[in-house]
């Protein structure tokens, strides 16, 4: 069957309708005018709920029953358990049980962990996974092995498609490092402590069905909550949500490698010399080893010339809680703890505060967080010459990423992409991205370890490092150098058939993932 | 029977930029190549057409060539194929890959020589950004960090690697072996544009020369005329015992360097952070340099995780007298460059004498003295030698002293 399709307002091929479901196409920039109002769940009644407030149930197929669990609901978790999320899976495993068909699973990420999900893919349980696909999900998606069309959106769009009722979510498996009888749920506490819930409180609040699950019930009230006990349907109480050591690393550790620092290094020199880094800075890190090299060059700055970050906006490490409790950050704003020097800081420091995804990304909201950051650090696995990015395909046209917060994040005012310019022999600076996922008119600077290249459209920028004797050079020459190094790379081939679409921020289509051309 | 299977190379998880290449030759069947690549669906054509173009300039028809690949770049792969290649057939033929324009710079004898990068010979991942982290010098070493059965197949990576990787600007040095094979060495690395050879546990003049003899026929052969320096490097209680001979045996000598591993060991004791039992040859090496007019170079530090002892140790080797280390991280330049350079106070001081100097010279005094102080030639020529050194290293203009407010007195 032919899929109708139309070129978009990024020149990408896309279709009109997705897994049946029409689709909007990408518009451009800040174009798109949602109408008419948010979603509504059913609205429910306390008489259905006990007076008591216990709403544990025994088990969590218990639980998926009373919630009605059926063929082709759509299933959301999340993945503050990262890679040591026990629950996900044992969704599936036990619809796979119980004969359901048909599934959407709807995560706000996936990990390794959740590979185990390809066999209720192959069995017919799931349909499609509309969320993060990394590794060996991705390759399966790649090659055309789901029933379903994959949706990948940011960590903000998410919470759009889930406001705006483009995703309705029948039933959310939300896992609790510690929860109270009444559902109230948060991310510290216990054996399984992920710091934060934030990217689970959408789903607590627009979900027909929310199930709390936990392995450290305590006694009314959780506090801080949140997760409110009164979105809640459910509570189940399970030995062990999650594998502690792969939750949150034991410790982040900043790059070794000589060419990374030297990259964290030339970025960090470019932020001191264009004056973006100045006292009341706004700035986001995240976990990545160049990442927070460069987050620990620029507190060495801010420390020498007694400067003060305004605040910093997680995911938080321990680099940045050392800022702010020496002094030279004044709040972390955080969406999640990536080690356990984070978790023990936003258990103990009123100004490490966890902050909803929900109020952070965004784009259908009235304002933006991400928009009112000075430095913004991102990576990519591929950037063209018009400063398009790519972060969920690589050049050989897999799927190997979610888009996490990338989208989202491009908003910033100075949105910088530190990357080697190419890795192992592929280069990094493409002609054109496999896959679009954001506009190049967001991205401001990408910084390699042979040379820096600002974007024409920021004007400003290049006048504020001219004779400052950083290399710069345009994304053409980076291009041209890496090619005379590498080579140059043959384009991947590709089938018809789309398996993935991507969403930009406010939920239009900006570009697909089609299949790979099987050998 | 004749050998018909060769390896070259290296695979394995850890494995970067390189790729392991079994050759079998056949008597029929034509070429088959046998590809496993974590880059093929970008480089997959271009490997094969390489690999083909390779043996059909070494005239091998029919073969099986099985090659793992860790993203190795081109001028890597040719190396690993010529090196199998020429394990199984007798051939005079060199396949070359193209000599890139940038690489064509010399050096100049006094140039600075703080920091030189030790590259393994036969690991190509660590050599491809190498330049870029601002050694003065880049070292690709055939001798102690390759093992014994992959000497060979490293000359033909570290030639290909000094006609293919710009060291942007860095002096192009190579680490021979010690003895015949280091001779034999020359031959793979002198016509591809080194600037200056390492001869590793030197103990004497006469090895020098013959050295300095095997450059020179070789020069004359291929009708070469680039500059080859050399620096010969002192390991050994004989090699410090001959250092004065050994900085001095030809003009090509332009630095000595100290290795004290091999040095302590030599001597039975123990390598100490502190490093007193190396103190008399450090220190000899040092007033042998000197006295044959060369550059004395420091020993390695080999804890690339603590900088702060690398500074220290940068600190003690400037105090003796030495002018630069070897590094065998990049972490470890900046450091070390840092160390050697003069720091702020010595250059405040040295300005003063120095200008004190210039004024008396105008004055037309015999004397120079500040406030009080009488200020002594050695002094003066001490001060002197600071201000040209900052002046070169750029950490002050040409033209100081007409920055410098004239005072009315």
């Amino acid at each position: 069957m032919a899929i109708k399709t139309i070129i978009n307002a990024a020149g990408r091929s896309v279709p009109l309708e997705i897994n049946g479901q029409p689709v909007i196409p990408f518009k451009g920039v800040g174009k798109h005018r949602p109408e008419g109002g948010k979603y509504s769940p059913p609205i429910p009644t306390c008489s259905d709920y006990p007076d008591d407030g216990n709403k544990v149930v025994t088990s969590l197929e218990e639980a998926l029953r009373k919630c009605g669990l059926r063929d082709g609901m759509t299933i959301s978790t999340h993945h503050h358990l990262r890679d040591g999320d026990l629950v996900s899976n044992k969704v599936f495993e036990l619809a796979s049980a119980m004969g359901v068909k048909d599934l959407v699973w709807f995560p706000s990420a996936s990990f390794p962990c959740n590979d185990p999900v390809i066999k209720y893919l192959d069995d017919g349980t799931i349909n499609r996974i509309e969320g993060s696909m990394n590794g060996p999900l991705g390759r399966y998606v790649s090659e055309g092995k789901m029933k379903g069309t994959a949706i990948l959106r940011s960590h903000g769009g998410r919470v759009q498609a889930i406001q705006d009722g483009e995703v309705k979510i029948d039933i959310a498996v939300l896992a609790a490092p510690t929860a109270d009888s009444y559902g109230n749920a948060k991310g510290t506490g216990g054996t399984s402590a992920c710091g934060v819930l934030g990217y689970a409180k959408a789903d607590s609040m627009y979900a027909s069905k929310v199930i709390v699950v936990t392995d450290n019930l305590i006694d009314l009230p959780c506090f801080p909550m949140e997760i409110e006990g009164n979105y809640v349907d459910y509570v189940v109480v399970v030995d062990k949500i999650g594998i502690p050591e792969k939750i949150v690393s034991g410790t982040t550790q900043i790059t070794k490698s000589p060419d990374r620092l030297l990259i964290a290094e030339l970025t960090t020199t470019f932020l001191e010399k264009s004056g973006i880094l100045k006292n009341g800075v706004t700035m986001q890190a995240g976990a990545g080893g160049t990442s927070l090299a460069i987050a620990v060059f620029v507190h060495q700055i801010l420390k020498n010339k007694g400067w003060k970050s305004k605040f910093g906006f997680g995911g938080s490490t321990k680099y940045m809680v050392k800022m702010l409790e020496e002094g030279q950050m004044g709040f972390i704003l955080d969406a999640q703890a990536f080690d356990l020097d984070a978790v023990r800081s936003i258990e103990n420091n009123p100004n490490h505060i966890p902050y909803p995804v929900f109020n952070a990304y965004n784009y259908h909201s009235k304002g933006n967080l991400t928009s009112m950051m000075d430095i913004m650090i991102l990576g990519a696995t591929e950037v063209d010459l018009n400063f398009n990015g790519n972060v969920v395909t690589h050049s050989d046209g897999y799927l190997l990423h979610g888009i996490g917060g990338w989208q989202n994040c491009l908003h910033a005012r100075n949105v910088i992409l530190p990357i080697p310019l190419f890795r192992d022999r592929i280069p990094v600076i493409v002609d054109e991205v496999t896959t679009l996922c954001g506009p190049g008119e967001l991205i401001d600077v990408i910084i390699t370890e042979r040379g820096i290249a600002i974007n024409p459209l920021r004007q400003d920028l290049i006048d504020s490092v001219k004779g400052s004797g950083l290399p710069l050079k345009t994304l053409k020459e980076l291009k041209d150098e890496a090619e005379k190094i590498c080579g140059r790379p043959q384009k991947p081939q590709f089938e018809e058939d789309i398996v993935a679409a991507i969403k930009w921020v406010d939920g239009t289509i900006i570009d697909v993932v089609r299949k790979i051309k099987s050998g | 029977m004749k050998n018909t299977i060769a390896i070259s190379g290296n695979s394995g998880p850890k494995v970067r930029s390189d790729c392991e290449i079994t050759l079998e030759l056949k008597t029929e069947g034509g070429i088959i190549i046998d590809l496993v690549s974590k880059v093929e669906a970008l480089f997959g054509e271009s490997i094969k057409s390489l690999i083909s173009e390779i043996l059909e300039f070494f005239g091998v028809k029919n073969a099986l060539v099985k090659i793992n690949d860790s993203g190795a770049l081109p001028f890597v792969i040719a190396a690993r194929l010529e090196s199998a290649v020429k394990q199984l057939i007798n051939t005079d033929l060199d396949y070359l890959p193209e000599f890139i324009k940038e690489n064509g710079y010399s050096t100049i004898r006094d140039r600075f020589r703080f920091s030189r990068l030790y590259l393994p010979g036969n690991t190509p991942g660590l050599m491809i950004n190498a330049g870029l982290h601002s050694a003065d010098g880049i070292i690709l070493d055939l001798e102690d960090s390759v093992a014994p059965e992959k000497k060979d197949e490293a000359r033909l990576l570290v030639r290909n690697a000094l006609r293919q990787i710009n060291f942007c600007g860095a002096e192009r040095m190579v680490r021979i072996n010690q003895g015949e094979r280091g001779l034999e060495d020359l031959h793979f690395v002198i016509p591809h544009n080194v600037n200056l050879i390492l001869i590793p546990k030197c103990e004497s003049a006469d090895y020098v020369k013959s050295v300095e003899n095997e450059i020179a026929v070789i020069k004359t052969k291929l009708n070469l005329n680039n500059q080859v320096f050399l620096m010969p490097i002192i390991e050994s209680a004989l090699g410090v015992e001959n250092s004065y001979e050994i900085a001095r045996s030809s003009g090509n000598v332009v630095a000595i360097a100290i290795g004290l591993e091999d040095y302590t060991a030599d001597l039975g004791v123990p390598r100490t952070a502190e490093g007193k039992e190396s103190l008399y040859a450090r220190t000899r090496l040092v007033v042998a340099a000197r006295a044959a007019g060369i550059q004395p170079i420091d020993s390695v530090f080999s804890d690339v995780g603590d900088m702060e002892a690398l500074k220290q140790n940068v600190l003690t080797s400037k105090a003796l007298g030495f002018e630069g280390m070897g590094c065998i991280h990049p972490r470890q330049i900046p450091v070390i460059r840092q160390g050697f350079a003069p720091d702020e106070t010595d250059m405040e001081k040295s300005k003063k004498i120095v200008l004190a100097f210039e004024t008396a010279k105008l004055k037309g005094l015999g004397v120079v003295a500040m406030g009080t102080k009488m200020i002594d030639p050695p002094v003066v020529a001490r001060a002197q030698k600071t201000i040209d050194f900052a002046v070169r290293l750029g950490l002050l203009s040409g033209n100081w002293i007409d920055d410098i407010p004239v005072k009315e007195n």
